[in-house]
Parts: structure tokens; sequence; C-alpha cells
């Protein structure tokens, strides 16, 4: 393994021999705060449709309805977050403040009995997760050498992944052992979500993104300072950046989204219908598997690279699932090309952000990139649901991949300044 | 704080932390196993057949819950016959008994079975997501059942829900999805599209609901068996369920609230005329609808100081009077007659 577990935050270049492959303390403490936290949310994620039908009772109509909501509040807290990091430089306690929501609103979870108490104990957890994501990366790049930032965040995302497949298991074997036993699992959730808050307050150290202010320090909050930060954020839309968002966006505008490729499947194959629950996890562990070689391989080749090729990971999983050659392999392929994808995007998105602002906006940067993402891949799904609804199923599918095979080549293009770009 | 300081912390969080859901876990589990001294109280297997019941799922606490029980029609507040079988949702006639139930495990599952009087299975299935409905056709010879297809993550894949219809030997005549919608007497395909909630007439038509999930609209239809053809009725009338007589239909109508926290009050449909009246509940009711009688319906109630518990209570058709409850740590009724 690459991991080290060192005291050490952001070691110095110069003082590291060459050739040992290791990632910050910091990053892997960051790692497992989120390994907990996915394990304290998926947990409860997986037992809540049960939970809302078996034992309060009433019909799960309106999940559907939740999800919506979230996507526009979260992209805005998000910026948000990035944001409120990059004024204050020191983006621990803005990303603890999100953690801190998302477990509070566990012990809502113990107490909340109707369905409106819990849209809102499930919408502050995703309130917590919009504010605390762009801080954490900028935690995350602050304590990582620059020339390894890929596989830093690859480490990042790796162990947040074991814990978005945890959660599921912890919480039915749970169930298995006590039957209707959902109190333990809310109960098991808060207590992983406070040990992540915990690890992450006291051990995490408070690292500053910039420099402090020659005038007054960075509490000052001088005029002169703020208005010059005001620029830079500007200037995020003026410098490489501007390729990145709108690549970003493009190809963002082409991810309909794994569920609707996991209902392509379900529609074609007996075996990806028996174990629907199931495909979920399979992403999720080719994700994990493939999350630090993919963030090694964007360090050396360039991360913009391996963020736009990976969408060749997207295509394939778009062919597969609609040509559905045979049942299980095509599934199980389907699943590998989506993991990859998401490794190849995910951190190494974050890592080129990072890379490209400069550190006093890496919040916003960072922030900026996640944000168009999140709101292209929205729009994207709801295209996709029409698209869906005019052409059928497999046609549709076909169709996106075609136009994502077109966009790929034209999206390289457009960053073709950065593609060599190695390391800022 | 030096960095043993800081770990000793961490420690001891998670020891208090982890040690104290142990703790929980562990009384829950003692309590449990206390409320079930060798399956007291259980009468044995189809002790639900026969008719003139109401069956239904026993919700009280103890070495019964969540186990099919039934009482004398005729004295639906007595003793509870608790039986072996366990289900979430049910339906029955004389001889059988329609049951849609979660099967734990690391890898969670869902079936619906047919049992038959003397307990044994006659036919089953796997259902595709969290068991929400099901109904049996008054001949007992064709069966539905709604689960809800939840994917993950909050349901990031979207909500929706698969409603199937099946002979009693366990034939599939389809997913509602893949039968023809008519609005307005021509075909029409959303993509989001979803049914639940069916009522059998007979052995050859149904009615039932069809949702929208990106408007939020609900529409009843009308199901043909033999022509695979689902035909719009009429707006926001959701979770239908047709009286014996077969002149009106009982539902949960949309009377307040927004999505996802949506007031639903019963209501009666009349089938002839179309009028629709809203009856005297000043709860929300999410249920589908049972007829003790022509003039009386039943429908069950989440007890909101204990999870996990619900009662039946009963409310007269044409609105006179209040609602009260039938029977006590009850949910999903199936009056069964003959």
């Amino acid at each position: 393994m690459y991991i080290s577990l060192r005291t050490a935050p952001a070691r110095r270049e110069g003082r590291r021999p060459p050739g040992i492959r290791t990632v910050s303390s910091t990053v892997v403490t960051l790692g497992v705060v989120s390994l907990l936290t996915d394990i304290s949310s998926e947990s409860v994620a997986a037992v809540l449709p049960l939970y809302v039908t078996g034992m309060l009772g009433l019909s799960a109509v309106a999940f559907g309805v939740l999800d919506g909501l979230y996507q526009g509040v979260s992209a805005l807290v998000r910026i948000g977050g990035g944001y409120a990091s990059d004024r204050i430089g020191r983006p621990k306690w803005v990303a603890f403040s999100g953690y801190a929501v998302a477990a509070a609103a566990r012990i809502g979870l113990l107490f909340a009995s109707g369905f409106g108490a819990l849209g809102l104990v499930v919408t502050a957890d995703r309130i917590g997760k919009g504010i605390r994501t762009a801080p954490r990366d900028a935690l995350i790049t602050a304590a990582s050498r620059p020339a390894e930032l890929g596989q830093a965040f690859g480490v990042h995302r790796m162990l947040d992944n074991i814990g978005a497949a945890l959660g599921p298991f912890l919480a039915f074997v749970i169930l298995l052992v006590v039957p209707d036993g959902f109190e333990i699992v809310f109960a098991a959730s808060l207590s992983f979500a406070l040990i992540g808050v915990v690890l992450l307050g006291v051990v995490v150290p408070n690292l500053r993104t910039r420099p402090p202010d020659a005038r007054g320090g960075s509490a000052g909050g001088v005029a002169g300072g703020i208005r010059a930060r005001r620029a830079r954020v500007r200037d995020l839309w003026r410098g490489p950046m501007r390729r990145v968002l709108v690549a970003a966006g493009i190809l963002g505008m082409l991810t309909i989204g794994d569920g609707f490729v996991y209902l392509v499947l379900q529609a074609r194959s007996g075996f990806a219908a028996q174990w629907f629950p199931l495909l979920y996890v399979g992403t999720n562990v080719a994700f994990l598997a493939l999350a630090i070689p993919l963030g090694r391989l964007a360090d050396r080749v360039g991360r913009a690279r391996v963020f736009v090729l990976g969408h060749l990971g997207l295509l394939a999983a778009y062919v597969v699932a609609a040509l559905a050659i045979d049942d299980i392999a095509a599934t199980l392929l389907c699943l590998l090309f989506l993991g990859a994808f998401y490794a190849a995007t995910d951190g190494v998105l974050a890592a080129l952000a990072a890379q490209l602002s400069p550190p006093e906006t890496r919040g916003t940067g960072i922030a900026a990139a996640q944000t168009v993402v999140a709101v292209s891949r929205f729009v994207s799904a709801s295209m996709f649901g029409l698209l869906w609804v005019t052409l059928g199923r497999e046609p549709a599918t076909l169709l996106v991949a075609a136009l994502l095979a077109v966009a790929i080549p034209a999206v390289a293009v457009l960053l073709r300044p950065l593609l060599r770009t190695v390391v800022s | 704080m030096n960095a043993r300081g800081k770990w000793a912390i961490v420690a001891i969080v998670a020891i208090v932390a982890l040690g104290g859901t142990s703790a929980f876990a562990w009384s829950r589990w003692t309590e449990r196993a206390a409320a079930a001294p060798g399956g007291a109280g259980i009468a044995g297997v189809g002790t639900w057949a026969g008719g003139d019941r109401i069956v239904f799922r026993n919700t009280a606490a103890g070495a019964g819950y969540g186990h099919v029980a039934s009482v004398a029609l005729a004295d639906p507040g007595g003793a509870r016959a608790v039986d072996e079988d366990v289900c979430d949702r049910l339906d029955a006639t004389p001889t059988r008994l329609a049951c849609i139930r979660s099967v734990r495990g690391i890898v969670p599952a869902a079936t619906a079975d047919l049992l038959a009087a003397d307990g044994g299975v006659t036919s089953g299935w796997p259902l595709s997501g969290v068991p929400s409905r099901t109904r049996l056709s008054p001949s007992g010879d064709l069966v539905a059942t709604t689960a809800f297809v939840s994917g993950h993550s909050y349901a990031s894949a979207g909500f929706s829900t698969q409603t199937t219809i099946h002979r009693v030997d366990g034939t599939q005549l389809g997913d509602l999805e893949e039968w023809t919608l008519l609005v307005d007497r021509s075909p029409h395909t959303p993509i989001d599209r979803n049914y639940w909630g069916v009522t059998f007439v007979d052995d050859t038509s149904f009615y039932a609901t069809v949702g929208m999930t990106a408007s939020g609209t609900t529409s009843l239809v009308r199901g043909d068996v033999a022509t695979r053809t689902l035909r719009t009725l009429t707006d926001n009338v959701e979770c239908p369920s047709l009286s014996p007589d077969g002149t009106r239909i009982a539902f949960k109508r949309v009377t307040g609230g927004a999505p996802p926290a949506v007031h639903w009050s019963p209501a009666i449909y009349d089938i002839a005329t179309g009028d629709i009246s809203v009856l005297p509940e000043s709860r929300s009711i999410d249920d589908q609808i049972e007829w003790l009688d022509d003039d009386t319906i039943l429908y069950g109630v989440p007890r909101s100081d204990t999870p996990g518990d619900m009662d039946v209570w009963r409310l007269a058709a044409d609105g006179s009077g209040a609602p009260s409850v039938l029977i006590a740590h009850a949910w999903s009724p199936a009056v069964v007659r003959g």
C-alpha cells in the first residue's frame, strides 16, 4: 500500500526520500473521517425505504420528490462552503461544521416519527454534505505535495467508498440479528458520525490554505484584502479554470447518472433485476479498487487527460448497457466501466481544480467544478428522461453514447493547453 | 495537546459511542428474546382460513409481531388467532392468502407468496422492492402486488413502483408498465409513470392508480386483463378500493400539504355519477382502504408514539359519524366472507 500513518502533516518536497510513495497522514485521516461518515449515511439510506413503509406505515412515494430538492440546495451550499473556507483561510472548521450538521441530523433520526421530520433529517444530511465537500478537498490539497495530488485524492476516495460499501452491509446485518431493529441502525449511524466528527475536530491539523495577510493578519478583515480576494474569485473564470468548468459542464450534460444505467440493465438482464440493490455496491467496489491507480496515473500523465479519457469508461458503460451482450458478463462489465469512470473523474477533477486555482481561492475553485458537475448531471438526467419517452430505452442510451463519443475528442481539444501540464 | 492525547480522545469517544450502541442493541435483542417464550400464543398455520373473519398483520409487541392474525367478523374486538406466517401486507379469501414480505439477509429481498388453507406455499415469486400493496381478485384466481423499487442512496435513481398481476399458479400477466396506457383514448407512454394500488372488479378487469413522478399527478385507471390496456378515468383518485356492491371506490385523496408531506383524506368516488365526497377524518391516511361492508370502510393508522405499531380504524362511508378503532395493534386488514 501507499498509505503511511505518520503524524507529520504536509511534508516539504525537498525533505522526503525520492521514490517512496506515501500520502500525508492528514489525507488518510480525512479519508477515515469520510469512511465513518459514509458508513453512517449509507447505513441509514439503505434501510430508510423499509423503515418508512414497514415501521411508519407510509408509502414511499415522496422519496422521488425529495431528490430534486437536494440537488439545488446542495449546489448552493457547496459554493458557500468553498467560499467560506477561502475567506477564513482555514478550511478545517468549515468542513467540521458540515460533518457536525450531518451528525446532528442523526440525533433527529432517533426521534423523527413522521415523513416530514424524516425529510428534514435527510435534507440536513445533504446540506452537511454540501458544506463539507469543498473545504475538505481544499484540506487534502493543503496537506499534499502538488505532484501527488491525484494519488492523495485517490486514497481519500477509496476510503470514502469503503465506507459507502460497508454502511448498507452493517445495516442489514443489524436487521438480520435484531428484526425491526431500526433504532439500532440509527444509533450505530449516530455513533459512526460522532466518531468521524471527533476524529476530524481533534486529529486533523488546522492547515492554512493561504499565507497570512501581510497587513493585519488573516482575521483582520481588511477591506483591501477582501477586495483582492474577490478579484481572485473572478480570476477563476478568467484563467485556465474556465476551460475546465466548461469541459466538466459539457461532459456532465452527457452523464445520465448510474440510476438510469441500472434501469437499462434491469430491463434487459434478469441478473441485473435480481441483484438490483447490489448494482450500486458493484460500481462502488470498482471505484474504490481503481481510485488510487487512476489517481497516480493522473499525477503521471496529466489530470486533465485522465479526466477526459475517464469518460471513455462512461461511454463503454452506456454501450454495454444498451447492447446487453450476455446477462451476467455485461452487467459486471458495465459496473466495472462505471467504477472506472468515477475513479478517473471524481477525485481527479478535484485535484485538477485544486491544481489550477491559487491557494487563496482553492476552496471556491473546487466547489465551482463540483457544482458544475452536479448541476449539469441533474439537467442531463432530466433531459434523458424525455429522450427515454420519445426514443425508447436503448435508442436513447445509444444516442447519448454517440454524443459522448463526439464530446470526448471535442473536450480534449478544448483542454489541450492543459493536457500536457502534469504538475502546476 | 500531543498526538497521543488526541488519539486517546478519539479512542474514548469511539469506545463510548460503539459501546453504547452495542449495549442498546443487546438490550433490544434480549427484550425480544424474552418476549418470545417458545412462540407461545401462536396458534399454528392456516388459522386465518374458513371465511367470515378479518385477517390482518398483527402489530402487538411480542412473539407474534408481524405475524398474520385474524378475528371473527362478528367479534372484531375479540381474541385474535395469531398464525405462524409473517407478512408485511396481505389479502385473503376463505381458502387463500396473498402475502408479501421482506426477507431479511445481507442482500435484502422481498417475495410474494400465495398460501393455501393448510399453510403451505402454493406459489411465490421475488418482488423487486419493498412490499407495499397486494390484492386478490374476488375469485382468488388473480393476485396483484405493488413494490417500491428504491435504488440506493436516498433514491438517487428516482423513485418507482412495480405493480404486477399474476395468476395464482404464479404465471405472470405482466408488469403494468408494459401494458398500453390510454389517456383520453390515445396511447401514452410517459417514462415516469408508475402504477400502484390495484383493486379487482373480477378476473378480467380492475382499477389502479397511475402516477407521474415528475408532475406529481395521479389518475384512476381501469385495467383490462385480456387486452392489456389501462384507461384513465379521473384525476387525484389514488389507491382505489372497490366497494363490495361494485358501485363506489374508496380511495385516498390529496387534500393538503405539499410533497413530500402530503395530507391524504379518505374519500369516496361514485362510479356512476363521478361524484367525490371527502370523509370526515382529520389525520392523513396513507393506506389502501378496505371495505368492512357496503356502508363502512377500514384503514390502518400508525400510532405516533410507537413506531411499528398501528391500529385498524373504521369509518362510515357516507360521512356520518367519527372514525373509531375497530382492531387495535393491527395493519393491512382483509375482510373475508363466505
